[in-house]
Formats: C-alpha cells, sequence, structure tokens
C-alpha cells in the first residue's frame, strides 16, 4: 500500500461521530477519501467554511467556492460561511475538534516543526500555529523519514511551530504517542518491525511490552 | 458613500500608501483596483494581505510589477516571485500567523491597543514582543493594525454601500473594512437598496467611503 494511503487510514480511525476537523495540506488532505460514510464529520477549510465536500464535477465550480489553496471545493447540505476572525475564533478557541497536519520534524516531547526552514524555505506559517495553540487535538501525519533522515528528532532543530506539544504523530512506519511527556511507540505499521521502527528514529522511543500492528 | 471610477478611486492612492487588501489566495480580491494601481503604478506600497497568491492574479500581479516594498502577511509560498524579491532584500515581508494577522486588524477596526493570544508563545514569533501572563497562562501582545487604505471586494453592494458577501470570498474583506482610513470597494453585483435585507448586510454603508462603478 502506499506509504500516504498508510497514514491517511490511520488518522481518519482517529475521527468520531460530530467531531470539527481542520486537515492541513498534502497528507492530511487524503483523511477525508478514508472517513466511513456513516460518519458525520465536519471538515473546516479555514478560509471560511464548515462543510467541505469534494472537488465538483466538472464544469461546476465557483470562483467564491475553493479551500485555502484556493482550489474548488464543494459545500455540503449543512455549511456554514464565515470570515477570518471567526475561522481563526473557531480554531484558536478551542472549538476544532482534531486538527491534522504535516511535519518537518516531531522531538521527543511531541514538539513540532513545519513551517520553516531557515535560509532555504520561508513560506510563512499561514494557520498552523494558531491550529496547534489552539485545536483539542492535534495530529501529525508524515513520512517517518526523508532521504533516509529521521523525522522523528531528539530535539527540533528547526523553528518551532508551537510550545504546545502534539498528541499523535502518524507515520508510514508507526503510531507515536507522547504520554507522560515522553514519545512512546504505540502501533507499528504493517509489515513494519518494532527494529525497523527504531532503526530510522533519532528520538529515544519508550516501547511498551506490547505493540499492536495498525489496523487500517 | 461616492461612486467613483476605478481610475479615479486609485488617483487617490499616492505612491507608498500602506494598503489592506482583502481575499485569500485571490479569491475575493478587488482584482479591478488592483490592474489599476498597476496601470498607474503606484510604488513603494506597504501591503497587508493574508498571501501574495500567484503570479498574474491578485496582489500577486504588485509583484508582478516591482510595486510592493513592505508586506505582512502570513504565507508568501505560492508566489515564487514574493519568495525572490523577499530573499534578494527588494520586500521587507512581515510573516504573521494567520489567526494573529486578522486579530490585529480587528483590533485596529475596533478601537483596540492589540490583543493577546496564545498563539506563537514559545517560538520565533515571540522575538521582540511584551509577553503578558493572564490567570497563569503565557500570551503575547499583538498590536493593532491600519492601513491607509482598504481594497475590498464585495457579491453584492446596494446604492449606499451596504455589502454582503459570497462563500470562502469573504475572508478578510468584512475585517478590513473596518481598518482603514479609506475603504474602497469593487462588487460583482451593484444592487438597489433593499435587496440586501438587514439581517445579511455583513458591512453596514456608512464603513463604506468609495463604490466603484460599472463599466
Amino acid at each position: 500500500m502506499d506509504p500516504q494511503v498508510i497514514i491517511a487510514r490511520r488518522v481518519a480511525k482517529e475521527l468520531k461521530n460530530g467531531d470539527l476537523v481542520n486537515l492541513g495540506i498534502g497528507i492530511p488532505t487524503l483523511v477525508a477519501h478514508y472517513v466511513p460514510s456513516d460518519l458525520k464529520v465536519f471538515f473546516q477549510s479555514e478560509n471560511g467554511l464548515i462543510g467541505t465536500g469534494p472537488i465538483p464535477e466538472q464544469g461546476m465550480a465557483h470562483p467564491t467556492l475553493t479551500d485555502a489553496g484556493g482550489r474548488p471545493i464543494s459545500a455540503l447540505p449543512g455549511a456554514s460561511a464565515f470570515d477570518s476572525a471567526m475561522s481563526f475564533g473557531l480554531i484558536r478557541g478551542g472549538h476544532v475538534d482534531v486538527t491534522v497536519l504535516g511535519g518537518l520534524q516531531v522531538d521527543a516531547h511531541g514538539l513540532l516543526a513545519n513551517w520553516m526552514i531557515p535560509g532555504k524555505m520561508v513560506p510563512g506559517m499561514g494557520g498552523a500555529m494558531d491550529l496547534v495553540s489552539g485545536a483539542k487535538r492535534v495530529i501529525v501525519a508524515m513520512q517517518h523519514a526523508a532521504k533516509g533522515k529521521s523525522k522523528i528528532v531528539a530535539k527540533c532543530t528547526l523553528p518551532l511551530t508551537s510550545a504546545r506539544p502534539v498528541n499523535l504523530v502518524v507515520t508510514d512506519m508507526a503510531v507515536i504517542g507522547f504520554p507522560d511527556g515522553k514519545a512512546t511507540l504505540l502501533e507499528t505499521a504493517p509489515g513494519i518491525s518494532i527494529g525497523e521502527v527504531m532503526a530510522v528514529t533519532d528520538a529515544e522511543l519508550v516501547v511498551p511490552d506490547i505493540v499492536p500492528e495498525m489496523k487500517i | 458613500m461616492k461612486a467613483i471610477s476605478v481610475e479615479e478611486a486609485v488617483a487617490m492612492i499616492p505612491a507608498g500608501a500602506s494598503i489592506m487588501v482583502g481575499g485569500f489566495m485571490s479569491v475575493g480580491t478587488p482584482e479591478r483596483l488592483l490592474d489599476e494601481v498597476v496601470r498607474q503604478q503606484k510604488t513603494g506600497l506597504t501591503l497587508i494581505c493574508n498571501d501574495a497568491a500567484i503570479p498574474g492574479k491578485g496582489v500577486g500581479k504588485l509583484f508582478d510589477a516591482a510595486l510592493v516594498s513592505r508586506m505582512i502577511a502570513t504565507h508568501i509560498g505560492l508566489n515564487p516571485k514574493a519568495q525572490q524579491q523577499m530573499l534578494a532584500k527588494q520586500v521587507d515581508i512581515d510573516l504573521v500567523p494567520q489567526g494573529t494577522f486578522v486579530e490585529r486588524i480587528r483590533a485596529g477596526g475596533c478601537g483596540l491597543g492589540g490583543v493577546l493570544t496564545p498563539t506563537g508563545v514559545g517560538t520565533l514569533v515571540a522575538e521582540g514582543k511584551r509577553q503578558i501572563e493572564v490567570d497563569g497562562k503565557p500570551f503575547l501582545l499583538e498590536t493593532a493594525l491600519r492601513a491607509q487604505f482598504a481594497l475590498v471586494h464585495a457579491f453584492l453592494a446596494d446604492y449606499l454601500g451596504n455589502l454582503a458577501y459570497a462563500l470562502t470570498s469573504r475572508n478578510f474583506n468584512p475585517i478590513m473594512a473596518m481598518a482603514a482610513d479609506t475603504v474602497i470597494v469593487t462588487a460583482e453585483n451593484i444592487v438597489p437598496v433593499g435587496v440586501i435585507a438587514p439581517d445579511h448586510v455583513v458591512t453596514p454603508a456608512p464603513l463604506v467611503d468609495f463604490l466603484i462603478t460599472n463599466g
């Protein structure tokens, strides 16, 4: 299975009925495809909509109905539209149940860096800092390693997104949580051994006696 | 409110002015006003806009024409020209978290000195800012933001200047319409008074200084 699909399917299992959910760009966006149809989840687009739906059929797009990247979306029955102060009031005010974001690094204490690489990539933080500061649960969806280098590090070397630790990291190899503030291996991906995870993880990982395989 | 042509409106903006521009990745952006800013070559602008859009669209046109000397934004990653101009130090870009960006503008429009936000505490964003504890929790003091001009785009404007917006093209427009000395509006549709019901007016007419006429 495609690594991104493994991540998206596993993250989708974290969503509960009635949740207000904000998905970041990249792998997080894929999560919406794997939410069971009987689960009622509200997706927020930070540019001012709750109730985002799939890309409209050819020729049905409207210039005033877009996602945060400016791409056409649709609105589901029951959707609502609002300005950016309201949108970020929802985010910062703790009204968003789950946010799923991409990451560049997550450290042993759950701190996330995902908005800049000094001197190389300075796109701006957009809504990421508010989402990590304010959402009830923060889930990072990312590849475990990039170009052979672990993205789960002892300490972030890139600028932090927030001083608040994330709740869960889902990668193509593992699910990692932070009980007692320590990175802990909660699950391994299908066909991946604990040893294989440890070999590509820079951060010290707590390994419980039983580490189940991800159910996706 | 006064109805004027786009040429007259932009002629009021001096070179070096500060302008807030509504829109999110150019969705809900007053394109006609920006085209005219480019045509009249208003240089040295301080631009306050969520993002730099993409080349050829929205405020991206201002970067194509090298008219911006300073920008306050939340994200410029989808406009390579804005990034190049920043890295070449032709444009001074201040990157702000999006929730902080909109609250600073809201504060500017509502007579507040600023806001206290937890966003950015313990990050690069906190550098040089006052940190204030309230009930044991740390917040950053983020100061209010205003501009000389707000360039706003609405879906509906009536003859008095009452405004209503459509879906995700609302974004920063109604907030910016509160936070500038002069508010200039373009609308998809100009309609008779009464077409926008009082409950559906988002920006009340007295906030609008100039409405750009059709044609």
